[in-house]
């Protein structure tokens, strides 16, 4: 298996606060890595210095063959694309969903202007969105399709890393599922290399195939998910695990088959 | 649902808003004393405000235009974001020490005695006997804590909580819901418990009401409501629930 993402050494801080310290982890291709966590645990702090949206104080980030500098040119910015748990401010409300699409698909060279119209519905279809939807605007349309809308521009621009920060964390529990069905369903159609951030470890068993435990900046555990939630190797993991209030009964079967 | 001389009754409630929206529909329901009893539904389905407008807490542009609110006894709330809840710029024991000083009118001095004593209650740091600290200088799950301490220093014989675990990490969570259910036990009060989270409803409470764009669907004791369900959209809530795998507990704990 190939790796895709290699980080090495990352220390961060934020004055004397330590938000990530000396992280190393590899993300393997074609493959979904979920990075759980409490808050403060230096998740989200770990996907945007990967995004290029933070300069790490230490360490380096390797995509590929290539390291990722302090200045990253239009083509590397382009191959990790992110996707925010609000997706309410992460598009422009003054925007109609063809303009949101074709932004990145113009600014990234992926279309000729002629060919935009095709492609945006391409992306609504492939996340199950009407295509006559093109000419409505963010607030037209509920959380969980602008949610979908926010992974149609994610995707547009043929990434070879897509990271998701928390993207189910402000939906309701059944738009939850849809939404992760939706990924579950991508990942298989577009062989996604996928970085999925989620407290959330029922939403981390429902999408990895590996699974990282960070606390207080550090990567506590890296396994298989089997491994992680039926043997977890760490007491914090165990801790974490234990935390979870489960349904009273286990003959009742929910979730995503 | 009714119960045995009920602490909290609700007929017929009716909440609209003033352009005439219907938010909740003819919502009936009763709490007997030192009962539980879990509201679920998702983002717009009423519980929230079935739940404010026992204290009268309905946000501006809101009005009950029908139904009676019956309550026994006095209520108080927790919420579901503690900081907010707070008053950022005051102490959070003197805080405390205000409200049982006003409610259960002592002095001053035994106002600070019985805040104390609410803070060990709750499992709160020693270090708050001696110096105070501001909200923005606690946890999340401490200043929950706090907050649930204020509505204990009204004496509630019933407890609103309106997603009070939220907000919080998981491993907080667990210790906030096994804090109220254990002072429950001690203090003997009812529980309303408002959260979309059908596990944590479960744990929580004997009763559930489901409810789905203001009206209650589905209502019954919690296990065979969960067992049984027999609205579809409770059926889907539960779908909706993603489960996790058993863990070995033992390896070295």
């Amino acid at each position: 298996m190939k790796t895709a993402l290699r980080i090495e050494n990352l220390s961060v801080h934020y004055g004397k606060f330590t938000a990530l310290d000396n992280v190393s982890l590899e993300l393997q291709q074609h493959t979904t890595l979920g990075l759980v966590g409490e808050s403060g645990s230096g998740k989200s702090t770990l996907a945007r210095v990967i995004a290029g949206l933070i300069t790490p104080d230490e360490g380096q980030v390797v995509l590929g063959s290539q390291t990722l500098g302090k200045k990253r040119s239009r083509e590397q910015h382009k191959m990790i694309q992110m996707i925010f748990q609000n997706p309410d401010s992460s598009l422009n409300p003054k925007h109609t969903i063809r303009q949101i699409l074709a932004e990145a698909l113009l600014f990234h060279k992926i279309v000729e202007r002629s060919g935009v119209d095709k492609r945006c519905k391409e992306l609504l279809a492939r996340v199950h969105i009407d295509e006559r939807s093109l000419d409505r605007y963010p607030h037209e349309f509920s959380g969980g399709q602008r949610q979908r809308i926010a992974i149609a521009r994610a995707l547009s621009v043929e990434p070879s890393i897509l990271i998701a920060d928390e993207p189910t964390s402000a939906l309701d529990v059944s738009v939850q599922l849809s939404v992760l069905e939706l990924f579950n369903h991508l990942k298989s159609e577009l062989n996604l290399t996928l970085l999925f951030i989620s407290h959330d470890l029922g939403v981390i068993n429902a999408i990895s195939d590996t699974v990282a435990v960070m606390r207080h900046g550090k990567v506590l555990e890296i396994n298989p998910k089997e491994q992680f939630f039926t043997h977890p190797e760490t007491s914090y993991s165990r801790e974490l695990l234990a935390a979870v209030t489960r349904m009273p009964t286990s003959n009742i079967e929910g979730g995503i088959s | 649902m009714i119960s045995m001389n009920p602490i909290l009754e609700i007929e017929g409630l009716s909440l609209a808003a003033k352009s005439k929206k219907q938010l909740v529909t003819n919502v009936s329901l009763s709490v007997g004393a030192g009962e539980s009893l879990g509201i679920v539904g998702e983002s717009g389905s009423g519980k929230s405000l079935t739940l404010r407008s026992i204290l009268g807490l309905l946000p501006r542009g809101v009005e009950q235009v029908s139904g009676v609110i019956k309550c026994d006894g006095r209520a108080a709330m927790i919420f579901q974001d503690p900081r907010g809840a707070l008053d950022p710029l005051c102490p959070v024991v003197r805080q405390l020490a205000e409200v049982v000083y006003y409610r259960q009118n002592v002095s001053r001095r035994a106002s600070r005695t019985i805040a104390l004593e609410l803070l060990e209650m709750l499992g709160l740091p020693d270090s708050l006997k001696h110096t105070d600290r501001y909200p923005s200088q606690l946890s999340g799950g401490q200043c929950q804590r706090i907050v649930i301490a204020i509505a204990l220093a009204c004496k509630p014989g019933i407890l609103l909580c309106d997603e009070p675990t939220t907000a919080l990490d998981v491993t907080v969570q667990q210790q906030i819901i096994e804090t109220i259910t254990r002072l429950q036990s001690e203090l003997g009060f009812a529980i309303v418990f408002v959260t979309h989270n059908l596990a944590i409803a479960a744990a929580m409470c004997s009763k559930l009401c489901v409810m789905k764009e203001g009206k209650i669907v589905e209502r019954g004791d919690s296990l065979s409501l969960l067992q049984n369900p027999q609205d579809p959209y409770t059926q889907m809530l539960i779908n909706a629930v993603l489960p996790l795998p058993e863990f070995e507990r033992s390896a070295g704990v």
